[in-house]
């Protein structure tokens, strides 16, 4: 290798570029593709479907015991409910943290990912490095993102092998009683739904928070 | 296939590195990668198992040098190829010169919402009574083939546990190659770390994957 990380392809102004614009005029011409239609893909998964609905989903989850429990054992339908369903996240599986089990989500094949919930993943998720560590040295991993378990803490990696696609449900933060469910999913990061990070703690806002802060926003998640 | 994607367990690739405050997209060639990935496997001239094989069949080289959205590219330009609706020619001239095959259909603006809402589900009704039960110890079978699977290097040979028992699911080592979907229960299965890295590995670490019936024998 002559370079250490993946990503920084994506940075560049990249020749790439040229390509990807010849097969869409190819496409366009041959009145194979609508490109509005792949204006409106586009803006789907830009604005529209992302961690925010899956903080929504822990947030209730962390609020509704009944919900949890419905999540828990049909996490498709429960997740539906809420407005999430399509492509990649047709087939949904929530997976839950506790004080002794920490649960990290990857696909060592290729990018199998819940996407109805946390929308297209980041690159890294997609990239050697995360891929071929996360299954051999999971700590190692979570070391990278700043998080060191204790030692007796069990970690269970899912490997996305198949059509199932998994969401980690977060432990619910200490001193988040009274919070409304719109306060909570403030602190639900995508991370924190992957197995690569924690929830933030109340009060806290970011790196890694979903809404910038309720003052500048104005509105519920 | 033993391609260049079945990374778990490799090493030398360095820190993963996560990006703070990554956007969705890192350049506007990304979203029209995307969009047209989806628009065109909205032909339903290919399946997914069919574009993840046509990705990891790059050569390895190729491979590990491409970022994500670049992977995605290069094997649509296979797809297009093999299934007759861009040739060799377009794709150096980049226009388009031959009529080309036509698609059984063309996702347009108005179907996207409802297209991306209803997704692809790939699981199937089977007859049959699932093979093994939950708490089975079952043993992953040792087999390199070819073509696609779905069965990772490093969980081959091994030893572990049915959690789970799946519903029937497409079988994707023969219908990334048009050979049908023969559908097949699917289980979730856990190894312990030791099994599948030795005895230098985190004793408390567990790693499951999903596992066609075919991919398992009784342990």
């Amino acid at each position: 290798m002559t370079h250490d990380h993946d990503h920084h392809h994506d940075n560049e102004l990249d020749p790439f570029a040229a390509r990807v614009k010849a097969l869409e005029t190819i496409l366009t011409e041959k009145g194979l593709i609508d490109p509005a239609a792949v204006d409106a893909i586009v803006e789907t998964y830009e604005t529209k479907v992302g961690p925010r609905n899956g903080a929504r989903v822990v947030a209730k989850a962390w609020s509704d015991p009944d919900f949890a429990e419905w999540l828990r054992r049909d996490a498709t339908a429960a997740i539906a409910s809420l407005g999430y369903t399509g492509r990649q996240g047709e087939h949904m599986q929530a997976v839950f943290n506790t004080e002794d089990t920490h649960n990290l989500i990857v696909c060592t094949l290729c990018s199998c990912y819940p996407w109805t919930v946390l929308g297209v993943p980041p690159v890294w998720y997609k990239a050697p490095p995360y891929r071929s560590q996360a299954v051999i040295d999971p700590r190692g991993v979570l070391a990278e993102f700043g998080l060191v378990l204790p030692e007796a803490t069990r970690i269970r990696v899912w490997d996305s092998t198949a059509e199932l696609r998994y969401m980690v449900v977060p432990m619910r933060p200490a001193e988040t009683e009274g919070l409304s469910q719109d306060d909570l999913a403030r602190l639900v990061t995508r991370d924190s739904m992957i197995g690569t990070g924690l929830p933030l703690r109340p009060g806290s806002l970011g790196p890694g928070a979903l809404w910038p802060a309720a003052a500048d926003e104005g509105g519920a998640p | 296939m033993n391609g260049p994607h079945d990374l778990g367990g490799q090493m030398g690739f360095g820190p993963v590195a996560p990006e703070p405050d990554e956007p969705v997209f890192h350049a506007d060639w990304e979203r029209r990668a995307l969009g047209v990935t989806i628009a065109t496997g909205a032909f339903g001239a290919w399946t997914i198992d069919e574009s993840r094989h046509a990705r990891e069949s790059l050569h390895p080289a190729t491979y590990y040098a491409a970022s994500y959205y670049e992977i995605w590219i290069r094997a649509l330009e296979t797809l297009l190829e093999r299934h007759g609706f861009v040739s060799a020619d377009e794709l150096a001239a980049g226009h388009g010169i031959w009529p080309g095959v036509t698609p059984k259909r063309v996702l347009h603006k108005d179907d996207v919402a409802a297209v991306l809402s209803r997704g692809g589900p790939c699981d199937r009704e089977l007859a049959a009574a699932p093979r093994f039960a939950p708490g089975a110890r079952v043993r992953t079978i040792n087999e390199h083939p070819s073509g696609h699977t779905r069965l990772p290097r490093y969980a081959r040979g091994k030893t572990g546990v049915v959690e789970a028992v799946r519903d029937g699911f497409v079988f994707p080592d023969t219908n990334a190659h048009g050979k049908g979907e023969n559908p097949q229960r699917v289980y979730t299965i856990c190894f312990e770390g030791t099994e599948l890295w030795g005895q230098g590995a985190d004793p408390a670490l567990t790693v499951s994957i999903d596992a066609w019936e075919s991919y398992l024998e009784q342990a």
